[in-house]
């Protein structure tokens, strides 16, 4: 397995975003955000819709360029670390387009474009790595299926594996638990502790506090920008939540602050 | 039985076949057509998985005074025809970037403006073009220029779609993560829309500009309904949509009928039988698919 550890004394950060700001037009998205994640951190981007993860996450990846601030990834611009295929996406379930005609195989198989040349031919080593991937997210034996005929929590583990199978060291999550069986929860939360453990890092974006809890170590609490972060036990107060949800106290039963919808 | 096989002995399957290609005009026009069909079947995967059936619509339409201007000053019509689709798509991609239209509602008022002043300078340009060629193609009067340059274009067409056919590909499922791993996709949009105006311009010598959108959509949508494999698509479409313009050309010959309307009718008549019967998505699927 590939290692993910830093090279050098200095301390590299994963994710470093420096008093970032976004405008789309004059609106403001974000501003002033800033962050610091070390190798090997699982985080919570907690938020209302429209406090700006999702814009956050597309300057991580570099489709909108701050206005001012800047932000590196492994100590690098961010369209450096896009070349090195340091960042992956694992997108909504239902950002993705089910019908498409894709097997399990062809969509993890997307996750080596970037290592191939132009014409995009798999060789050997790009195989190895998809099936590699495959046996992590335990899909092996539906390696053929078409996407369209997988559960939410499947759908979810192959783009999981496409990740594997890029060997990114930075994986951005949007809504990870939304539509997932108990399995593939199982599943998921074995995995970022392996990821942990190979010095990824894994930013997750959601608004379920109960998951954050279980599964991340940090957490970012963001509405338009970053109002505290820090270890999970210790930004996630009253106070604090109160004022990323913007007065609406988060739901004591689901564990979600339901006031986006 | 035996009065089909007495059927069938007494059509020709020689005569039928053979015996027209002893024109040449009926030579070329099966070249023609065929090659256009391959070209634009195979792009047809990607405009019906993309969805862009209205993008080849109005492309398509807006190469019209593109051909016109082209005529009139004795430049090659696919030059003039492939300036205007692109231009069609810059001024779409335009008007919507700077007003709050929605997309379809600019794609629809940029192509029929540009349609409606094709037609209007087909009317005052003295020439010797004749509308319906434009207008609804005419396959059996190709002239030699035109076979070259639908040759020509038809390579490059091809030549764009294998090289990038996996970025493409991936840029129609996931353009995201095409992104984030440092594909170009504003590149990938272009090419694509480029290679949607050159196939519209080819696709109109043989069934015109009206139904070229048929060349365009239909092909894509009968493999899709075949197949949940990408490539087993594009070779699905490629084959239907050869095998329409063979027997839209054949049946155009025997019993007289407009070409192109007989093209787009067989690919349709093809996307019928694929609607019904397809083995997984048909609506009435093979009778022993359904027994347990």
């Amino acid at each position: 397995m590939k290692s993910f550890s830093n090279q050098g004394q200095s301390p590299i950060y994963r994710i470093e975003a420096e008093q970032v700001c976004v405008d789309y037009n004059g609106n403001l998205a974000l501003y002033e955000a800033s962050l610091k994640l070390k190798s090997g951190s699982i985080c919570g981007l907690v938020g209302m819709n429209g406090a700006g993860k999702s814009t956050f996450f597309k300057a991580l990846m570099g489709f909108v360029s701050p206005s001012r601030g800047k932000i590196r990834i492994n100590g690098v611009p961010v369209s450096m670390a896009q070349r090195d295929q340091a960042v992956a996406y694992v997108p909504q379930n239902e950002g993705i387009d089910c019908s498409f005609p894709v097997s399990v195989w062809d969509v993890v198989m997307m996750g080596r474009y970037g290592s191939m040349n132009f014409l995009r031919i798999p060789r050997e080593s790009d195989r190895t790595a998809v099936w590699h991937a495959l046996e992590r997210v335990e899909l092996i034996e539906y390696r053929k299926r078409p996407i369209g005929s997988l559960s939410g929590g499947q759908r979810k583990r192959t783009f999981l594996a496409r990740a594997i199978a890029q060997r990114s060291s930075v994986l951005l999550l949007d809504e990870p638990f939304s539509g997932v069986d108990v399995r593939t929860e199982k599943l998921m939360a074995d995995l970022f502790m392996q990821f942990r453990q190979e010095g990824r890092t894994i930013l997750i974006s959601t608004h379920d506090l109960n998951h954050v809890r279980d599964f991340c170590d940090l957490v970012v609490l963001i509405n338009k920008t970053v109002l505290a972060y820090g270890e999970t036990s210790k930004v996630f107060t009253t106070e604090n939540l109160t004022r990323t949800f913007g007065g609406m106290q988060p739901d004591p039963i689901s564990g979600s602050a339901s006031s986006d919808e | 039985m035996i009065y089909m096989e007495n059927f069938l002995l007494t059509i020709d399957p020689f005569s039928i076949l053979i015996s027209p290609l002893s024109h040449e005009f009926m030579r070329k026009a099966l070249m023609v057509s065929a090659l256009v069909g391959a070209v634009c079947g195979l792009l047809s995967c990607y405009m019906t998985l993309k969805g862009w059936a209205l993008m080849g619509d109005a492309v398509s339409h807006a190469v019209m005074p593109g051909v016109v201007v082209a005529y009139a000053l004795g430049l090659p019509f696919s030059l003039g025809a492939f300036v205007f689709g692109v231009g069609s798509v810059a001024l779409i991609g335009f008007v919507k970037q700077k007003s709050r239209i929605k997309e379809d509602t600019v794609i629809g008022l940029v192509f029929t403006g540009f349609f409606a002043l094709g037609l209007v300078l087909v009317s005052k340009i003295r020439s010797n073009i004749d509308l319906m060629h434009i207008l609804f193609g005419s396959p059996l009067g190709i002239s030699d220029s035109d076979v070259s340059q639908t040759l020509l274009i038809s390579f490059i067409v091809v030549a764009i779609l294998l090289i990038f056919r996996r970025d493409l590909m991936l840029y129609c499922f996931d353009a995201t993560h095409a992104r984030s791993i440092g594909i170009n996709t504003g590149l990938l949009h272009y090419t694509l829309l480029s290679v949607l105006s050159l196939a519209a311009v080819a696709g109109l010598q043989t069934v015109g500009i009206i139904l070229v959108v048929a060349m365009l959509i239909t092909p894509g949508a009968t493999a899709y309904l075949l197949t949940d494999r990408f490539d087993r698509m594009t070779i699905l479409a490629v084959t239907s949509s050869v095998l329409s313009s063979l027997i839209g050309v054949y049946v155009s010959y025997w019993s007289d009928i407009e070409t192109g309307g007989s093209i787009v009718l067989v690919q349709t008549l093809i996307f019928l039988l694929a609607f019904l019967f397809a083995p997984k998505y048909g609506i009435l699927r093979f009778p022993n698919s359904r027994t347990p």
